[in-house]
């Protein structure tokens, strides 16, 4: 998207939705690679596959896809941010 | 406590996880301590693939996880109407034809827009009728959130429901509702990343695709005929789809779809529901509201390979499922006995491993929470200013309202409570779902489309249309069940909301012609003919890529779920 030309802005950072969806999805993903990899496989559940594993792993490379769609193309946020902030309740 | 889910620590860690992510995000957002979660809440710049993901996500509660897998155990593919024809046409008609008008008149509530169009009348019964749909809808959130918290920890489902209710209350008190965007989106995520797992390994216990084919067709062959088990060739075709309708006739089962579903329930559905319009009303030029909807579109069409398929998954590998489908009752399940509704969780009891469970537990619960929130910051919004604010007290300062809105909110959990309980009569939640829409939504599409395009359609039309609607499309309901009319499947719900519609467009076209019509002056904005094109136009469009207009989408999407008709 491109923004209008504000004279002071920043990147939206932590708080940038991608950042926030990498992050969560990266986490998720390492706490089910670790028990794919140490946890009962339950493989009469799934029927053979190690599910946790496969399914962190995809999770961690998803999380970081978003991450770096983030900082490759960050998002401006213009200062100060609009005055309805915060009040959009719904 | 004997409990259907076994979660371990990790399963609890990975809920805690999430809940801590999102309520942090809404507290900070309610101090407003960083301008950037206001910038996105505020949604000014709001790319259009995050409001496309919002609007869809704000939908994938209820309706979507557990109606669709339920609808998918009893009926198998036939439920991908739901999408391909009851969602994505209307999805499309709200962006190229509808959303001009809700942008461009800068309403912010069905009921604003009712009163704008047609004056204190419709305005009124739309805010009376809406805000008793959005407890009913609300009860059915809770019953479900109630019935995983039953699952989970094994407490009765009453007790399930109150502990329900407090959380969300609790929730929507700590600012949880003001990051809505920010959860919907990510609940998007987390629910993909929990039910394809699901529905590939639940693939690959049965064989692949033709593996599933072959259980069903056999179990359908052998269920015993009591049962009334739709065949194995109506379960795994879309069309003609009477496993859905409950026609015999397969010519009347294609109208009873295309124009009850398709036409008058999801019309009525999409383009009247400001919970959803609303993330779209939220981006920055008329060009991204539009393309709000159209975006949806795309993930729309394919979440039902991560519905629909679990559900006839649970009914070839669950073995409640399987007695429930052969016509037995079983113990168990959330409200008692096992019902369709329980597909999904029996499922991921039976499939999942500790670690993906938590995922998917972690995925209905924000669903149900982030849907019953919604349901009520609306009746809480309706009731305060709509209803209060116009009728009963005016004129008092905002810090009232504020205390008005906030008894609304807890009143209408208490309430919750007790429609949940209604909702918990119904063995496939989405007979019930899809009746609420037939009552409310399908004479308000009705009402909406009339006045839109006549503009002789008059203030007195508004209400009395509105009313004459619901009510006929309440008698259709009660005739069925004294068996009067009777059609299995979702049927009724479709004839009840088709006599709505056609009851209020007939009532309001005779109300018209006797009454008083608006002066023309008025309704610039709100009726076609009296609106200047130049109203509509948005002047950047013309600059963007072809592919990134809104109508050019639209035909892309409109082609896909073509193909998608006839493959399956």
């Amino acid at each position: 998207m491109s923004e209008s030309t504000q004279t002071r802005r920043h990147t939206a950072g932590l708080f940038d939705i991608r950042n926030v969806i990498g992050i969560l999805l990266g986490l998720y993903g390492i706490i089910l690679t670790l028990m794919g990899l140490f946890a009962d496989k339950a493989l009469d559940k799934t029927g053979g596959v190690n599910a946790n594993l496969i399914g962190g792993i995809a999770l961690i490379v998803v999380g970081l896809v978003f991450l770096a769609w983030a900082g490759l193309r960050p998002t401006y946020v213009p200062e100060p941010a609009d005055e309805a902030a915060g009040q959009q309740a719904a | 406590m004997d409990t259907i889910i076994h979660a371990n620590f990790v399963d609890y860690l990975i809920i805690a996880i999430y809940f801590a992510a999102v309520l942090s995000i809404g507290l900070a957002a309610r101090r407003q301590a960083s301008d950037t979660i206001g910038f996105f809440l505020s949604g000014r710049s709001l790319p259009a693939w995050v409001t496309g993901l919002a609007f869809v996500s704000a939908n994938l509660g209820a309706v979507e996880i557990m109606g669709m897998s339920a609808n998918g155990a009893q009926i198998g593919i036939p439920t991908v109407h739901y999408f391909w024809i009851g969602a994505v046409p209307a999805m499309l008609f709200l962006g190229v034809v509808m959303m001009p008008f809700y942008y461009g008149s800068k309403v912010r509530s069905v009921p604003e827009f009712m009163r704008k169009r047609f004056g204190t009348g419709a305005h009124l019964v739309n805010a009376l009728s809406f805000a008793l749909a959005q407890l009913l809808i609300a009860g059915i959130n809770l019953y479900l959130l109630g019935s995983i918290v039953h699952a989970l920890l094994g407490w009765p489902l009453w007790v399930a429901l109150v502990v329900a209710a407090v959380i969300v209350f609790a929730y929507i008190s700590f600012g949880g509702l003001s990051a809505a965007i920010y959860n919907e989106v990510l609940q998007f995520f987390v629910i993909v990343a929990s039910l394809l797992p699901l529905t590939l390994i639940g693939l690959h216990r049965v064989g692949g695709w033709d593996g599933l084919k072959a259980r069903i067709t056999e179990f359908a062959d052998t269920a015993p005929a009591g049962a009334e088990v739709a065949t194995a060739s109506q379960q795994l075709h879309s069309w003609p789809g009477q496993a859905l309708s409950g026609f015999n006739s397969p010519v009347l089962s294609v109208i009873g779809i295309v124009f009850g579903l398709g036409f008058v329930l999801s019309f009525g559905y999409w383009t009247t529901n400001f919970v959803e319009v609303q993330r779209a009303m939220a981006s920055e030029s008329i060009t991204a509201a539009r393309k709000t909807p159209i975006v949806g579109a795309f993930p729309k069409m394919f979440v039902p390979f991560i519905t629909i398929l679990p559900g006839m998954l649970a009914a070839v590998l669950v073995p409640e499922i399987m007695q429930v489908k052969s016509g037995m009752e079983v113990a168990g399940g959330a409200s008692g006995d096992v019902k369709y509704n329980d597909s999904i969780i029996l499922l991921m009891r039976d499939l999942l491993p500790n670690g993906l469970l938590g995922l998917a537990i972690t995925g209905l619960l924000a669903a149900f929470m982030a849907g019953m929130a919604a349901n009520i910051s609306a009746f809480n919004t309706v009731v305060s200013v709509d209803l209060w604010q116009t009728y009963v007290v005016k004129d008092r300062d905002d810090a009232y309202y504020v205390k008005v809105g906030r008894a609304a909110t807890l009143g209408a959990t208490v309430i919750a409570i007790f429609t949940a309980l209604i909702a918990g009569q119904f063995s496939n939640i989405m007979d019930y779902l899809q009746t609420l829409f037939g009552f409310f939504n399908a004479p308000l599409f009705a009402t909406f489309i009339l006045g839109m395009f006549w503009k002789r359609m008059s203030p007195a039309a508004g209400w009395s249309g509105l009313l004459a609607g619901t009510f006929s499309a309440v008698v259709v309901w009660l005739l069925s069940l004294v068996d009067i009319v009777t059609l299995p499947g979702q049927g009724t719900a479709f004839v009840a909301a088709s006599t709505g519609f056609v009851v209020d467009i007939l009532v309001s076209i005779v109300v018209s012609l006797c009454t008083k019509p608006k002066p023309s002056s008025e309704l610039v904005g709100f009726v076609y003919s009296e609106t200047p094109k130049s109203h509509f136009r948005d002047p950047d469009e013309a600059k963007l890529p072809l592919l990134k207009r809104p109508v050019p989408l639209a035909l892309i999407a409109l082609v896909l779920v073509i193909i998608l008709n006839i493959a399956f």
